[in-house]
């Protein structure tokens, strides 16, 4: 296909692999991420079309990665779920002061009804506190224009910007039509001394936060004027100001309203707004999760109409909309629950559970396809927080239960997981240890297999399945000074491991088992990726 | 005013190809040159749990969402999942569902998924056409000839 035919060809694209092909049409230098739904084929389509990707261990490396990209003067996308820019807030609120030469755009796909996620948290939240422009794309289209039009916002005003993706827009498919914005392309890779600008010191970094709010009020006076909003004229009975997916959802449920559909979501257009609600005679505001425009709205004296407080929770959709501009607060109705996943069938993480189950552990669990331990028939894994917080809350346990109970809790963490925020819990255990001791179970399954099978610093393999450095456990382990440290097989070894781990659990000292044997969902394309290193290698 | 989409949500269990079916039928209606959105949710279904996915074709397509009793036809692959996704269906929609198919004449039983596609073909006005070359794309070259069978199967009962 030639460079003419591919930019008017039109394409069914997710809105994920619609950010890829905008960001591969861009000539994006790096892509930099750690898997996390419904982010994670964002940087896997970029690099089938041929862009450099990585994952990152975590979110706040992946971040500072991407940065120093920007930093060259090049242009950096920068992937995760929406709980990942937690990890990545460190950079993220400092870099937002920090004139950059290149591109970066920080992409948070959030989940509104957790799909698959352990909290609900609205990202719009952290453009205002970070003081990071933001985009809010509403289909695959959007998706690809937005994320070039971030690239030309966070390039003309050399500032980070975010892309604020939601479930609905990463996995859904819409048509996409490439080559509707046209970005100059990127400047060469050059790097000039310019420490004011970059060392984010107090002396620097008081001047910057002043540049900062500049910066914003004059996106802002932009964005009232020429920014990526839609008008739709209609009733001036009616007024809608939307975003993202909700946008869809108001046009199909309302298609006489008049709608105000808004695309750079930070710093708001408020007079944009003002003058469309000043306009119609009832102006709502229909958003999904929090009250985030609606407030934005009513705090600069705009007179609109928020959603009642039950629609916080969980996704909008056509049905809940309807609700919402009809004012029906009565009962939704409820669906029939649907059947809940499970482990496979001859899942190494069955016999993991199987055995603390039988020795009455209390588990501080992690996040990860292990943590369907905690449903029936195991029931046996007793917490999940955050990434990595396993090793550290079965710490706090220890380190507060008596100690016949202290000597049950074991922390279950996944390989993935251990390396993107459990290695700074294993030294915390080294450097304050429980009295009791105490035992990680790393469940070592050779992938990040909740995600669809993505590769991490411990298989010794990128992005791309080839060979590179790997983070060997047990070495690391050895390393930091925990003596007790094994490797078994849960499933070929059953009985050992069983013993194993009460044999930890007897002794006031620290152990670390790492219960390993390839994901059955994986197994087969681990040993095709291995094969493939091994004859490059010869 | 547009007219309104055609609205099919296909369900059945993580496994048994319902993103798979759904990928064939919006690529039939995208090849076929109306406005297609197609939805899902992955990530903890993927794990032998409920799958439903949503596609909505037509002249314009907003929401990517099927809404609860709008949808024209529910296929369900995996029988035990008809009452979770009944409601979803509008009054005087068609279920298609494993009771229209005589299983034992599919070459594999994997492909029940195309063989209820079979079914929906003949209820669409797409051509036959679209649908076998929305097979071929979508299908690994050695799981074709199967279920191209399974299709036509599905298609003529």
């Amino acid at each position: 296909m030639d460079s003419h035919q591919q930019q008017d060809a039109l394409a069914l694209l997710s809105g994920d692999e619609a950010v890829a092909l905008a960001a591969f049409d861009a000539g994006v230098t790096l892509g930099t991420g750690y898997p996390g739904t419904p982010s994670t084929e964002i940087l896997e389509y970029f690099e089938t079309l041929g862009g450099k990707a990585q994952w990152s261990p975590n979110e706040k490396v992946a971040l500072e990665v991407a940065i120093g990209v920007a930093f060259a003067g090049r242009r950096a996308i920068v992937t995760m779920k929406h709980v990942g820019l937690n990890v990545a807030a460190d950079p993220l609120f400092t870099v937002a002061s920090i004139r950059l030469d290149g591109a970066l755009i920080v992409i948070t796909a959030d989940d509104p009804g957790m799909a698959s996620s352990q909290n609900e948290q609205d990202n719009r939240r952290y453009a205002l506190a970070a003081g990071v422009p933001m985009l809010e794309p509403s289909d695959s289209q959007e998706a690809y224009e937005f994320t070039l039009r971030a690239i030309e916002i966070s390039e003309r005003w050399h500032t980070p910007i975010l892309l604020r993706m939601t479930t609905r827009v990463c996995h859904s498919k819409s048509i996409v039509r490439r080559g509707t914005v046209k970005v100059a392309p990127s400047g060469p890779a050059h790097f000039e001394h310019d420490l004011a600008a970059r060392v984010m010191l107090p002396p620097n970094a008081r001047p910057a936060h002043r540049r900062l709010r500049q910066t914003l009020a004059a996106i802002s006076a932009w964005n009232d004027k020429e920014g990526p909003n839609q008008l739709i004229a209609g009733s001036s009975s009616l007024g809608i100001i939307t975003s993202g997916v909700s946008f869809q959802h108001v046009r199909e449920v309302a298609p006489e309203a008049s709608v105000l559909k808004l695309g750079l979501t930070y710093p708001l257009p408020l007079e944009l707004m003002r003058s469309f609600a000043e306009n119609v005679d009832l102006c709502m505001v229909i958003e999904e999760g929090e009250p985030y425009l609606v407030e934005g709205a009513l705090a600069a004296g705009i007179h609109v109409e928020g959603k009642p407080n039950d629609f916080r929770f969980g996704e909008l959709n056509v049905n809940r909309v309807r609700r919402i501009l009809e004012g029906d607060t009565s009962p939704e109705p409820k669906r029939v629950p649907g059947k809940a996943p499970s482990f496979c069938p001859g899942c190494p993480h069955r016999n993991s559970y199987t055995a603390l189950k039988n020795l009455e552990c209390i588990v501080p669990g992690d996040i990860g396809c292990y943590s369907m331990g905690a449903f029936a028939p195991f029931d046996t894994m007793d917490t999940l927080v955050c990434m990595g917080a396993s090793i550290g809350v079965g710490l706090g346990l220890r380190h507060s239960l008596p100690p016949e109970q202290a000597k049950r809790v074991v922390s279950v963490i996944g390989d993935s997981t251990f390396v993107h925020s459990g290695i700074t819990g294993l030294v915390e255990m080294v450097y304050n240890p429980p009295p009791t001791g105490h035992v990680v179970l790393i469940l070592d399954n050779g992938i990040t297999a909740m995600t669809g099978m993505q590769e991490h610093p411990g298989t010794g393999r990128n992005l791309e399945h080839a060979r590179t450095g790997k983070v060997v456990f047990e070495d690391l382990a050895r390393t930091l000074g925990i003596r007790n440290v094994h490797v078994i097989d849960p499933t070929a070894q059953f009985d050992e491991f069983q013993k194993l781990i009460q044999s930890c659990l007897e002794k006031p000292e620290l152990s670390v088992v790492i219960a390993r044997r390839d994901c059955l969902l994986a197994a087969r394309s681990i040993r095709e990726f291995e094969r493939c290193n091994e004859q490059q290698a010869d | 005013m547009n007219s309104k989409p055609t609205n099919v949500v296909i369900a059945g269990l993580g496994g048994q190809g319902v993103i798979k079916a759904s990928d064939i039928l919006a690529d039939v209606a995208f090849s076929s040159g109306v406005d297609v959105k197609k939805s899902e949710l992955h990530g903890m279904s993927q794990r032998g749990g409920s799958v439903s996915s949503d596609v909505r074709f037509g002249e314009r397509v907003f929401s990517p969402m099927v809404p609860e009793g709008e949808a024209d036809y529910l296929v369900v692959i995996a029988p035990d999942q008809i009452e979770v996704n009944q409601s979803v269906l509008r009054a005087g929609g068609t279920l298609i569902d494993p009771s229209l198919i005589d299983e034992s004449r599919l070459t594999t039983k994997k492909s029940i998924n195309v063989a209820l596609l079979g079914v929906l073909s003949k209820h669409l006005s797409f051509p036959v056409d679209a649908w076998h070359t929305a097979l071929e794309r979508n299908l690994p070259e050695k799981l074709r000839d199967a279920n191209l069978e399974s299709f036509t199967l599905g298609r003529n009962q």
